[in-house]
């Protein structure tokens, strides 16, 4: 048995400042917007503010465009990553180099200031604000995002189950997509979830390169909040969360019952 | 499947020709080459390092020789990927597919498999045929008659899948998670998924390294009873010489990207070719002697009398003998050599005991036990003692810097550039043999040497000359050279190795 000579400063101890900010600036704000949820104008308990949520009809359009728009850039993201992955993965590059390029440099400027950069370089292209830049604009941001987990897996994947699989008659083709696919899912549904949850929630990028079509229903949020209207707001924001939630616990399901982590070298 | 075939019992299944690799210019496998019989179960032995899993992924497909050709089954498989191969491979960590149960890793192979399907006619198709005629490329549509082939159905597949689960004794176990299994159970179904395939040659990369003693006992008699059963060529690489000398048909010895020695394990333990394969292979007493004639042996001042010759009068020779062939006795004056008992050891079933007898401290194992301290003396019959050629893999001097472009040793002037070297540093210099040029007139060489030996090694004759300061150099070259002809020597600077010279006492555990 494990026996801990001090009572006070057990490992553990290290975590208490982290958790301290977490119950002040995560936990707190999640239990108030429950609460704005929940009441109502004369400060009692209520539904109304769901029943607002759900009845017009604004909001649900925007939910689904909002999902919409989400899936779409993820999907591009995942698109053009998992090739670039794969190719970094594979072959001896320069990897610091070209990754450092792809993305850390980018995170040395400001969110904000590359968004408006790019849109202004989009419009010198002769491409104006709509859904088409709004999702550029996504996808430019958070590629990053989907490359890094894929390319962790992939590099880390055992060479020598892609030479087993060369071995037992299957080739390069099959062989990716029998073998490297396959296991490099929790890369992907990492990349997946660090890319859609943030993009189904943020509306900074649709607010400045998108028009009507890309109102997201973080943008709805905030006009909700300017507006004092916290009732209904906290409302909206609750359903999102369920529904990133929901997003959540159905890619790590998925993860799990397609990939089943390799256990390195078991000795009997 | 082939085995059955009586009259292709001794085709070479295998052939290296003259393979290399090395890898970033450094070179793990010279020049090899080896023919495998089909049905053999042949092992590549040696320590880490020596080239045996190239090789063996060579052979797989997994890493391209940089020169030389392998040929399975007579095809040259420069350019056919390790998916075409008629090979399979047990992975040294098993490399099961953790995504697939054991059912599923081991249906992989199968359900790519296609085989020849009688129902259906035979297809014609057009296929470019590349001839060479008198030196130039001619080529050519060529009908030919393709065989109609099928995939195997998903009762064929389970039928087989099923079989193999039973050779290697997993019936139950097909639904099982790979990530669940004991390393023996994985190591089992790595077996089985390769075996599946019914591969021509059964490829082993250090398959039983993970596993304890004694499931690598079993998985050794196993193995052999699967070989004897299948009847297919295996190549198993190891590094464990007792596994080695148990399971194999074929023992290839290798070190330092060379075959050291080819035979049976009997022959290998028996007659080993060389002092390496002697070290390597159980213990040995290993100890430089002079061969004053046919028949004796003159070692530690004393002259015996022994099995070998056709060496040189008065050549220097590695004498090897094993600890169990030394007699040994009490009190001194009794055999060969007296000597005093420094340690016993008990090892079960004999004593091993170092008894220092001169310069050289001799291992001997003997059922009777003498006490340490004890005078004794060792008694080595001449049948006990193997003789064998000195090993030398490299030309080796030392010289010292003249200037920056010259090298003086051997009583010779070498153009040699010596960077990073201060004129006078002594160096050590190192030259491959193949680096090492004869000339027929004196003069047009460096040196002047006489030719002293011509061995014929299959492919190349490996000449030795001597210079008139008794230098020997070793030349690997095409031609022959006659017995005492005046030869002159050059070297090819720039496959030679320069580097500082270090006193003798602190190389000599490294040279080991």
């Amino acid at each position: 048995m494990k026996r801990n000579r001090n009572k006070v400063f057990r490992p553990t101890a290290f975590s208490f400042p982290y958790l301290a900010v977490t119950l002040v600036f995560v936990i707190a704000p999640l239990v108030l917007v429950l609460v704005y949820a929940f009441r109502g104008q004369d400060g009692g308990f209520t539904f109304a503010n769901f029943r607002e949520v759900f009845t017009e009809k604004q909001n649900v359009m925007q939910l689904l465009q909002t999902v919409g728009i989400a899936a779409l850039s993820t999907g591009i993201c995942l698109l053009l990553a998992y090739p670039v992955a794969y190719v970094l993965a594979s072959k001896p590059f320069n990897k610091w180099a070209i990754l450092s390029l792809l993305f850390i440099i980018p995170m040395w400027i400001n969110f904000v200031l590359r968004v408006f950069a790019l849109k202004s370089l989009l419009e010198m292209m002769g491409i104006g604000k709509g859904y088409f830049a709004a999702v550029v604009g996504i996808v430019y941001d958070f590629f990053p995002y989907m490359l890094l987990p894929i390319y962790t897996v992939l590099s880390n994947l055992d060479k020598s189950y892609v030479e087993a699989s060369a071995d037992l008659g299957a080739g390069p083709v099959r062989t990716f997509f029998r073998v490297t696919l396959p296991l490099s899912v929790p890369g992907v549904v990492s990349g997946i979830s660090m890319v859609f949850m943030p993009v189904f929630s943020s509306y900074a990028i649709t607010k400045t390169m998108g028009d009507a079509d890309t109102t997201v229903i973080g943008a709805k949020i905030a006009s909700l909040f300017h507006q004092r209207s916290y009732g209904v707001g906290s409302a909206l924001s609750f359903v999102l969360l369920v529904l990133v939630l929901i997003v959540m616990v159905v890619t790590n399901l998925l993860s799990r019952r397609t990939a089943k982590a390799p256990k390195g070298g078991k000795v009997a | 499947m082939a085995a059955n075939d009586k009259t292709n019992d001794f085709e070479k299944i295998i052939e290296l020709k003259n393979v290399s690799k090395s890898f970033d210019g450094k070179a793990v496998v010279k020049d090899l080459s080896l023919s495998i019989r089909r049905g053999q179960f042949v092992t590549l032995l040696g320590p880490s390092g020596c080239g045996k899993t190239t090789l063996l992924r060579m052979i797989a497909g997994f890493e391209t020789p940089t020169s030389g050709e392998i040929y399975i089954g007579g095809v040259p498989m420069s350019s056919i990927p390790p998916y075409k191969r008629p090979v399979n491979t047990v992975f040294q960590k098993y490399a099961l597919f953790p995504h697939l149960n054991v059912f599923k890793n081991i249906a992989f192979g199968l359900k790519l498999k296609r085989i020849a399907d009688p129902t259906k006619p035979a297809k014609e198709r057009y296929v470019t045929k590349q001839t060479v005629v008198d030196g130039k490329v001619r080529r050519e549509r060529v009908k030919v008659s393709v065989e109609a082939t099928r995939k195997l159905t998903k009762s064929e597949i389970a039928d087989k899948v099923n079989r193999a689960l039973k050779l290697v004794g997993l019936e139950d176990y097909g639904h099982r998670d790979v990530n669940s299994l004991s390393g023996g159970q994985q190591q089992r179904v790595a077996i089985a998924r390769a075996l599946v395939c019914e591969p021509k040659v059964l490829l082993l990369d250090e398959p039983l390294g993970a596993l304890d003693l004694k499931m690598r006992k079993e998985m050794q008699i196993e193995l052999k009873k699967m070989h004897e059963e299948l009847g297919i060529t295996f190549i198993f690489v190891t590094h464990d010489q007792e596994e080695a000398l148990t399971m194999s048909d074929v023992v290839v010895v290798m070190n330092d990207g060379i075959i050291q020695q080819v035979a049976q394990p009997k022959k290998i333990y028996d007659e080993p070719q060389n002092a390496f394969v002697a070290d390597f292979i159980g213990e040995s007493n290993i100890l430089t002697g002079i061969m004053e004639k046919d028949y004796t042996i003159r070692f530690l001042g004393k002259t015996l009398a022994c099995v070998d010759k056709g060496f040189e009068k008065n050549e220097r020779v590695d004498v090897i003998i094993r600890p169990e062939d030394i007699g040994i006795s009490a009190g001194p004056g009794q055999g060969h050599f007296d000597g005093e008992v420094l340690t016993v050891v008990f090892k079960g079933t004999y004593y091993e005991m170092e008894v220092k007898a001169g310069d050289y401290e001799f291992t001997v194992q003997n059922q009777v036990e003498f006490q340490k301290g004890a005078a004794v003396s060792l008694t080595i019959a001449p049948d006990s003692i193997h003789i064998m050629k000195k090993l030398i893999t490299i030309n080796k001097f030392v010289g010292y810097v003249y200037d920056e472009e010259t090298i003086c040793f051997a009583e010779g002037d070498w153009e040699i550039p010596a960077q990073g070297f201060e004129k006078g540093d002594e160096v050590v210099v190192q030259i491959p043999f193949n680096a090492v040029e004869l000339t027929d007139d004196e003069e047009d060489g460096v040196i002047g040497a006489r030719v002293a030996q011509s061995v014929y090694k299959g492919t190349y004759y490996q000449v030795q000359v001597i210079t008139d300061t008794y230098e020997d150099f070793y030349v690997d070259t095409a031609d022959e050279w006659d017995m005492d002809d005046r030869v002159g020597i050059k070297i090819d600077p720039a496959k030679v190795l320069v580097d500082a010279y270090v006193a003798p006492e602190e190389t000599a555990d490294e040279e080991k």
